[in-house]
């Protein structure tokens, strides 16, 4: 067992995520899908990544990849300077815990429970105390302006302000990584340029962002455009600002 | 820290079961239904063994009752009415049980004689008990009030009894009754003594009879006992009786003594002299004229029958149970597949299998439990009810609550166990995409 909530033990300056000859293939029938070829990447800390891709080009494993939510067939990841590749369920459970903030498209919050006990849930499976956790909850709802809404249930909210509890749920166990799956996808524009200037807000604090969208509007607020092709990087563009 | 998670599981499941209230409380019926039954069963059950051995207690585990029963008329007659019937116990035949058999410590020889009792302007049907003074020893009969029958009232064949508690609340509604003269026939006998039955439960009569088999069945519509010195007995009531058969012929019966108790030194004992008893018999009676009652073979008959009983309702509250752990496990597979999604993001976000294990099996178990307790409850009143208005007697023991509120919990381990493995085994990208 690891313990995550241990401080990281790797080197500053370098590279938080860095993938090398990353491939991923799945078994259908008799034939070899082969989804991820050959992914070469790094990404530092503090930077906001954006990965853009045509359907199919493998965007989603790519994205399942980096949040520990599937393993290599092969090439190794590294995340925070440790291997994921060789890690079983239970310490991968305990790493996308502890590392990755997730924010998905579809908000995917709990429906039967309030903003603070979605917001709590990574830190209930990292074993805070009850108390801690409400308390950290509370300050990061009033963090991303709900502080007014706090015992409020999804289904209460508007979508741009569920997309806000996801992000502060995601912020909860003060991941390495905070990885956002076409986190405007859902959202009407006003909603979605409030998230996406949450986003540019916590750029700005030096967390480290990747976003995998459609959107080209989106690619222009990051720092750099991964673009994925059959598999493959295609193209890596950098903005400047 | 575990304590704490603990705490947290349990207030998680709670809300998901109270999101969807109907759904679990029509689930946890089934439960609540099994354990009430499994309760009530048990309780009847028990109520019921319990009565049947305290009668039998009753009789003296170290007694061996003989009988006198009317021998079959084609084997005594040959098809032809005898005007003189003799059969049944003799005093010779307890003259050799003192005599042949080395184990008896006592002898009660009984005659038994259904009569109307008169006080007054009173009038009870009893049973006049002729008896000999150490009568109490083997028998649950004690003396309340004054003193029992003493071997001068044998000697002179007095004409005094003791009265059954019962017959003197008929008799005597205001009177003292010590020192009362009560009439039977053309004779006056003098209450010397009040006794009673050392019995923690009200007589049933009903039930009696059944317990003591057939000779008593007579007693049923009689009162109680008086009880009056076998001598005396003996002398004023002779050995005959008239038995007027349905032909309309009478039969004129000889019978010298209705029972005769035995008691021996041991409950080792009881078997080896009934045996000794039996051979004994079976050379001076050449008619089937007797029965020997041994209430230690009762007993433990009627505790074989109590463990067949016992398994049986073992057995169908198991059958409920099960329908009922078949129930919860159909709903918690749909409610799984429903939060397909939840379990996809709380997997996400760092919830290892195990967790996901922990979280569904809780909820069952909150659902069974609680069901279990209900249940509890229910299967406490049934009884209650029962016992009200059925005039049954049930015992609700504390194992048979420990019983079934184990059971529930188990049901809810071995039904919640493959929904939560279910649970924890779908893979966390397939169940982020579920709808």
């Amino acid at each position: 067992m690891i313990d995550f909530r241990q401080e990281l033990d790797f080197d500053a300056e370098g590279p938080i995520l860095v993938m090398e000859d990353l491939c991923k293939s799945y078994q259908l029938g008799a034939t070899e899908l082969r989804v991820l070829r050959e992914i070469n990447l790094a990404i530092a800390r503090g930077e906001y990544v954006a990965i853009m891709g045509p359907s199919g080009s493998g965007k989603s494993t790519l994205l399942n990849m980096i949040g520990c939510l599937d393993r290599p067939s092969s090439g190794d990841y590294r995340l925070g300077g440790q291997s994921v590749s060789a890690l079983d369920d239970d310490d991968l459970s305990m790493i996308r815990g502890a590392r990755i903030g997730f924010v998905f498209q579809s908000f995917n919050l709990i429906a039967q429970l309030n903003v603070v006990e979605n917001i709590e849930i990574p830190m209930y499976y990292q074993g805070y105390s009850e108390h801690e956790s409400a308390e950290r909850a509370c300050e990061l709802a009033t963090m991303v302006g709900l502080g007014d809404r706090l015992k409020h249930r999804p289904s209460e909210l508007s979508g741009g302000q569920q997309q806000r509890v996801a992000i502060a749920r995601a912020l909860a166990n003060d991941p390495l990584i905070i990885l956002a799956d076409e986190p405007t996808g859902n959202l009407d524009s006003s909603s979605g340029a409030e998230i996406l200037t949450i986003l540019d807000r916590l750029r700005d604090e030096g967390k480290t962002l990747i976003v995998v969208t459609h959107d080209e509007h989106i690619a222009t607020r990051t720092e750099r455009v991964i673009r994925l092709f059959d598999g493959r990087i295609d193209k890596e563009e950098f903005n400047t600002r | 820290m575990f304590f704490f998670r603990l705490k947290r599981t349990i207030k998680l499941g709670a809300k998901s079961l109270w999101m969807h209230r109907l759904r679990s409380t029509l689930t946890a019926l089934g439960i609540i239904f099994g354990v009430s039954s499994v309760i009530a069963m048990l309780a009847i059950g028990e109520g019921a063994s319990r009565d049947a051995q305290e009668k039998i207690a009753q009789l003296g585990s170290r007694n061996i009752i003989i009988r006198t029963i009317k021998p079959p008329e084609d084997q005594a007659a040959g098809g032809q009415q005898q005007t003189l019937m003799e059969y049944g116990l003799t005093y010779d035949d307890a003259e050799r049980f003192q005599n042949g058999i080395p184990d008896v410590q006592v002898i009660v020889p009984n005659r038994r004689i259904s009569q109307q009792a008169l006080y007054r302007t009173r009038r009870v049907s009893l049973e006049v008990v002729g008896t000999v003074p150490w009568y109490p020893e083997i028998s649950p009969t004690r003396v309340r009030f004054g003193r029992f029958l003493s071997t001068t009232d044998m000697h002179y064949k007095q004409g005094v009894c003791v009265l059954d508690e019962r017959v003197v609340k008929e008799l005597f509604a205001f009177d003292d009754p010590i020192g009362q003269d009560v009439k039977i026939g053309g004779d006056y006998y003098r209450v010397v003594g009040i006794a009673t039955e050392q019995s923690k439960t009200p007589a049933s009569t009903e039930l009696e009879t059944k317990d003591a088999t057939g000779a008593k069945k007579a007693a049923g519509a009689n009162v109680g006992a008086m009880y009056v010195p076998l001598t005396t007995v003996k002398e004023r009531f002779g050995e005959m009786s008239l038995q007027v058969s349905s032909g309309g012929a009478g039969t004129m019966e000889r019978v010298e003594l209705q029972e005769i108790i035995v008691q021996v030194q041991d409950v080792d004992m009881v078997m080896g002299t009934r045996q000794s008893v039996q051979t004994l018999l079976s050379r001076f009676h050449k008619k089937n004229d007797y029965e020997i009652v041994v209430p230690l073979e009762l007993m433990r008959q009627a505790k074989d029958f109590q463990r067949i009983f016992t398994i049986v309702l073992g057995s169908i509250a198991a059958i409920s149970l099960l329908v009922g752990g078949i129930g919860i496990m159909n709903i918690m597979m749909a409610t799984v597949s429903e939060r397909t999604r939840e379990i996809g993001i709380r997997r996400a976000l760092g919830a290892k299998k195990r967790d996901i294990v922990i979280q569904f099996l809780s909820e069952t178990l909150i659902l069974t439990l609680s069901g279990g307790l209900l249940g509890m409850g229910l299967g406490a009143l049934i009884p209650f009810f029962v016992t009200h208005f059925g005039q049954m007697r049930t015992v609700i023991t504390g194992s048979s609550l420990i019983l079934a509120f184990g059971i529930s919990g188990a049901v809810g381990i071995a039904f919640g166990l493959y929904p939560a493995y279910r649970a924890a085994n779908m893979d966390p990208i397939e169940s982020l995409r579920h709808e």
